[in-house]
């Protein structure tokens, strides 16, 4: 069982965030950080890559809930990239996808301009 | 210079002697000639008892080996060190290099040589005996840490997975490291063995009696299979190996895990203990400790274990362990406390929580303890349902993980498909937590038990913990707006995603437990029920 851990970096279009290990309670802290980090690096679009992150439950749910509450408040876009099947599918049955946009890796997620005017349902 | 005069001190008779080296004075200066050995019982020291000052070895009249040895090695005079009344070592000395004897002043002088080098010397041997001391404390910790590795070798690393059936097991070792092992062996038929035991003695002695008993019954049980025959045999091979003083008490059963049929023998170990609807008894069998004697019988019985019915297997650390007033725990209490229904990892927690009770805080556990429980599930699977597998976790945090990965293990030969496998761990990830954060509030000894069965087309997983009493949570929608626009709270998610993840969500509670059952139609899946 991995823990979780993120790292910042910056890549044309976007801020991305990779996320890494199991998105749980013990994710709290480091999210919120790796969060702050990100959003100061400028007011563009952060994107959360899930490729290496192997389980998600309710509590990361609720994480992943404050972070895009609080992106909406500063009116910046999130993007994810990276998830498995079984968690694009948590996503979608939660609603979080109609409120970040769910990319199927990187490289579009970043280069996707409706990142930037995600922030109402689009689904 | 004190390194020169090899001297020890005498020990009240625990130390053989005395030694004493002899300075060759008179042919090479700085020479020491081999130690001389002074018994304890040498005229010589009762001698210098009553006498202080250099003597003249010539002009001593003593029955006594020290002195004919001390002469032999050339010396001439002998001066006592005596610390704080006790004699700790001789001075001795050849004759004197000008061949001139000693004089008054060359006497006095010694006398007072030997009055001050005395304190000296005394701490000298004192931090020597320290050191010998810790030496021997770091040798015997090194020993027992050998005994401990040895033992953990050879106790099982998990607990045998018996669909209907619920294994737990406690062990810990005293300080000392006694000789207590368990183990469970496969056997033809899909039968399994249990072995308790128990190797008089401690330490890494036990510890390897232990280890060939333990070789010698994996080898010999799915040969011989009959409990009798495997202890006989165990017997046989053991008393030609067996260290004297030693021996192994060991009890042996094999269960049939279909019918719950359960033979037994037993080579002097503790009785187990048998819950019924009926109440508690003791499944007794006769036989003699292992390698005692050779040729041994052992009487081999049976027992049916019914739905609901608790086999408790116990080492003597728990019944024999002593109160502060010296008084011991008792193989009454123990019968009494295996009879109050409790099963599994509650049944050791209730054990154990007694034990402390009784022990008071402070307690030095005396012997190894351990205990095997085994307790035939009532049932709770519906008729003509089948259970993959039963077991519980402690209430912590992250152990639902524990329960999803042996939740999948156990629904492995259904061939689930991929996607419906990942909802069914989600939703059983969830349902455990849930268990854990709200039904046992956060505390470990509340157990969160998991009941895996399949019957017909369909797929239960029932997790049941013990806050019968909380009011039954209601699935609903969250609402993400209002949780995003920060008006809620970003939890509530768990048992929506449960619900969306099987097919159907069923809860039930009494006084006591709650219980959710998760379902997954199997249509479309090979049927197993």
């Amino acid at each position: 069982m991995a823990e979780f851990r993120a790292a910042v970096r910056q890549r044309a279009g976007a801020v991305v965030v990779d996320l890494h290990g199991q998105i749980d309670v013990a994710a709290d802290g480091p999210l919120a950080a790796a969060y702050a980090e990100a959003a100061s690096q400028g007011p563009g679009a952060i994107v959360l890559n899930f490729e290496e992150v192997d389980y998600i439950n309710s509590t990361g749910i609720a994480l992943i809930v404050g972070l895009l509450a609080r992106a909406r408040k500063e009116r910046r876009a999130i993007g994810a990239c990276g998830l498995t099947d079984h968690y694009r599918e948590i996503f979608e049955i939660t609603r979080l996808s109609d409120f970040m946009g769910i990319y199927a890796d990187e490289d579009s997620a970043a280069g996707a301009p409706a990142a930037a005017g995600n922030t109402g349902r689009q689904g | 210079m004190s390194r020169r005069w090899n001297i020890r001190r005498t020990l009240g008779g625990r130390q053989p002697a005395l030694a004493a080296a002899v300075e060759a004075a008179a042919g090479e200066p700085g020479v020491e000639a081999s130690p001389v050995e002074i018994a304890p019982n040498d005229p010589l020291v009762a001698y210098f008892q009553g006498t202080t000052g250099p003597v003249d070895l010539d002009s001593l009249d003593l029955d006594s080996p020290a002195v004919a040895d001390l002469r032999a090695a050339g010396a001439r005079m002998v001066v006592p060190l005596v610390s704080q009344g006790e004699l700790i070592g001789l001075l001795n000395l050849g004759p004197r290099r000008s061949e001139q004897e000693y004089s008054a002043d060359d006497r006095k002088l010694l006398a007072d040589l030997a009055g001050h080098a005395a304190p000296a010397v005394r701490v000298a041997q004192l931090v020597r005996e320290q050191q010998a001391e810790i030496r021997e404390r770091e040798r015997i910790e090194g020993e027992l840490e050998v005994a401990r590795l040895i033992q953990q070798q050879f106790l099982p690393h998990e607990l045998p997975e018996l669909p209907g059936w619920h294994v737990a097991a406690y062990y810990k070792p005293a300080r000392q490291v006694g000789g207590d092992f368990y183990d469970f062996l496969d056997l033809p038929d899909g039968q399994i063995g249990i072995v308790v035991g128990d190797v008089t003695d401690k330490g890494v002695p036990a510890a390897l009696v232990m280890a060939t008993t333990h070789s010698i019954l994996r080898a010999e049980a799915p040969r011989l299979v009959s409990p009798g025959e495997v202890l006989g045999r165990a017997n046989d091979l053991l008393v030609t190996e067996m260290p004297a003083h030693m021996f192994v008490t060991c009890l042996y059963a094999v269960l049939d895990p279909t019918s719950g049929r359960l033979r037994y023998a037993n080579a002097g170990h503790n009785l187990p203990y048998l819950r019924t609807e009926d109440g508690v008894v003791e499944l007794r069998a006769t036989g003699m400790p292992l390698g005692l004697l050779p040729g041994m019988d052992y009487e081999e019985k049976e027992a049916t274990l019914a739905p609901g019915a608790d086999l408790l297997l116990h080492s003597d650390g728990l019944a024999e362990a002593h109160g502060p007033e010296r008084q011991m725990f008792g193989f009454p209490r123990l019968a009494k406390l295996a009879a109050e229904g409790k099963s599994g990892q509650e049944l050791i927690d209730l054990l154990l929580n007694e034990l402390a009770k009784f022990t008071g805080p402070g307690w030095e556990q005396e012997d190894d303890i351990t205990l095997v429980t085994l307790r035939r599930s009532s049932g709770e699977a519906a008729a003509g349902s089948t259970a993959l597998t039963e077991f519980e976790v402690a209430s912590e945090p992250g152990n639902e993980r524990i329960a999803i990965e042996r939740v999948a293990a156990a629904v492995g030969d259904l061939d689930l498909p991929a996607a419906r496998l990942e909802r069914l761990k989600t939703a059983v990830g969830e349902a455990v937590m849930n268990a854990i954060e709200h039904g046992n509030r956060n505390r470990p000894e509340l157990p969160v038990g998991v009941l895996v069965a399949v019957s017909g087309a369909e797929l239960s997983v029932r997790v049941t913990d013990q806050g019968g009493d909380r009011p039954a949570l209601q699935p609903e929608r969250p609402d993400l707006e209002a949780k995003l626009a920060g008006e809620q709270s970003p939890r509530g998610w768990g048992l929506f995603l449960i619900e969306s993840m099987v097919d159907e969500l069923r809860t039930s509670a009494d006084e006591r437990q709650h219980a959710v059952e998760l379902i997954v139609r199997l249509e479309g899946v090979e049927d197993h029920g």
